[in-house]
C-alpha cells in the first residue's frame, strides 16, 4: 500500500532459508522462476551470500505470476516438491540457472539431474501436495505488499530500491 | 476535489469497453465491484497495477467481486493495451465527455487532463465502501481491496453494516 509496507508473515522454520537463522540480517525474495527480472537477481543473491556470509541468510517464497507467464506455476510446483525430498535449493537454483529452458518436457530431466525420486515428485505434483504452500506463500506477499516480481524485504521491511548488488547490499548494510 | 468517501452511493455509468460494448456499474448489482481508475493505458506503474490485478483474478472471485479500470484513453487504445498485457479485466473508455466519470467520483485532475490513481470498493448494494487515493507514481497494490472485500463478506455474515 505504500512505501513502508512490511513482512506480514515472519520468516520462520517452514519457510526455505539460506544462512542461519539467527543472522542480523535477512533478506526475503518473492519470485517467480519464469520472471526475467527474477533470473536477473539471481546472481544477485548469491554475490550477496557470498559478500555477507553468515550475517545473511535468505529467504525464497513462491510469487508464480500465472498470467502473464504460463510455467510459472508448474516451476514452482516443481521447487516445492523437490523440497519434500530436502532438494529445494538445489532445484531453485536450477530454475534459474536454466532459465531460458525451463520447458514441461524438461523438467523431469532436471529432476532426475539432481536426484530425486521421479515417481514421487510427479505424484507429490499431480496431487497437489505442494499447491496450497504456493498459494499461502502467494497471499502473505499480497498482504505484505507485494505488487510485482522480484520483490525483496530486508529485515522485514519492503526494499522499493532497484534490484542491482550494490544497492541491495547498501540497504542491507544498512539495515 | 475529493474523491467520494465510503457510506456515500456510488454514481452509476455506462461506459463503452470495446467499439459496441457498454458496462454499466448497475449491472453488477449484487455483487461487490472494485473500480480502478488509473491515469493512462501503458505508462509502467499502472500497467504493473493492472497485471497485478488481473493475476489476482482467483483471489478477487473468492469475493464474487468484480474488477473494473476506467482511464481517459479510447477504446481502441484500450483494446491494443488488453491484448498486449493479456488483461482479463474490462476496461471502461472515460473518453467523452473526458473524464466525466472520474469527476463524478472527484478523482480527476485538470492539469494532466487524467484520473488519479484511486479505487473504490463498492458493496453489493452499490454503496461505496472504503476508497484510496494513491500518490500517482506508486503501486497501491491489493491489500487494501482485499481487506474492503474482506471487511464487506463479514458485515453480509452478521448483518452489521
Amino acid at each position: 500500500m505504500d512505501k513502508s509496507a512490511t513482512l506480514t508473515q515472519p520468516v520462520s522454520a517452514h519457510d526455505h532459508a539460506e544462512g542461519p537463522a539467527d543472522a542480523p540480517l535477512t533478506l526475503v525474495e518473492y519470485g517467480d522462476y519464469q520472471c526475467p527480472y527474477c533470473g536477473a537477481a539471481y546472481p544477485v543473491v548469491k554475490r550477496l551470500q557470498k559478500t555477507l556470509g553468515k550475517k545473511l541468510q535468505f529467504v525464497f517464497r513462491n510469487f508464480p505470476l500465472t498470467q502473464l507467464h504460463p510455467y510459472a506455476l508448474i516451476a514452482a510446483e516443481v521447487a516445492e516438491a523437490a523440497a519434500l525430498q530436502g532438494k529445494f535449493w538445489e532445484m531453485h537454483d536450477l530454475l534459474f540457472e536454466e532459465q531460458t529452458l525451463l520447458e514441461p518436457e524438461t523438467i523431469p530431466l532436471w529432476a532426475k539431474k539432481i536426484g530425486l525420486n521421479l515417481e514421487q515428485f510427479e505424484s507429490d505434483i499431480k496431487q497437489g501436495t505442494v499447491e496450497k504452500r504456493i498459494k499461502e506463500d502467494r497471499q502473505s506477499g499480497i498482504r505484505s505488499g507485494v505488487n510485482g516480481t522480484p520483490t525483496f524485504f530486508v529485515n522485514g521491511m519492503r526494499y522499493d530500491g532497484s534490484p542491482d548488488y550494490n544497492s541491495l547490499l547498501a540497504a542491507l548494510e544498512s539495515a | 476535489m475529493a474523491a467520494l468517501k465510503p457510506g456515500v452511493q456510488a454514481p452509476d455509468f455506462s461506459l463503452s469497453t470495446t467499439l459496441d460494448q457498454k458496462v454499466s456499474l448497475s449491472e453488477f448489482r449484487g455483487r461487490p465491484v472494485v473500480l480502478v481508475f488509473y491515469p493512462a493505458d501503458w505508462s509502467p506503474v499502472c500497467s504493473d497495477q493492472l497485471t497485478l490485478y488481473n493475476e489476482l483474478k482467483p483471489e478477487f472471485s473468492e469475493f464474487d467481486a468484480q474488477i473494473i479500470g476506467i482511464s481517459v484513453d479510447g477504446v481502441w487504445c484500450h483494446l491494443a493495451f488488453g491484448k498486449d498485457r493479456k488483461l482479463h479485466i474490462p476496461l471502461l473508455a472515460d473518453f467523452e465527455p473526458k473524464g466525466a466519470v472520474a469527476r463524478q467520483y472527484g478523482v480527476y485532475r485538470e492539469k494532466d487532463g487524467e484520473a488519479e490513481r484511486a479505487l473504490f470498493v463498492i458493496d453489493a448494494e452499490g454503496v461505496i465502501r472504503w476508497s484510496y487515493v494513491s500518490p500517482v507514481g506508486i503501486n497501491p497494490g491489493a491489500d487494501g481491496i482485499l481487506k474492503a472485500l474482506e471487511s464487506i463478506a463479514k458485515s453480509k455474515k452478521t448483518g452489521s453494516i
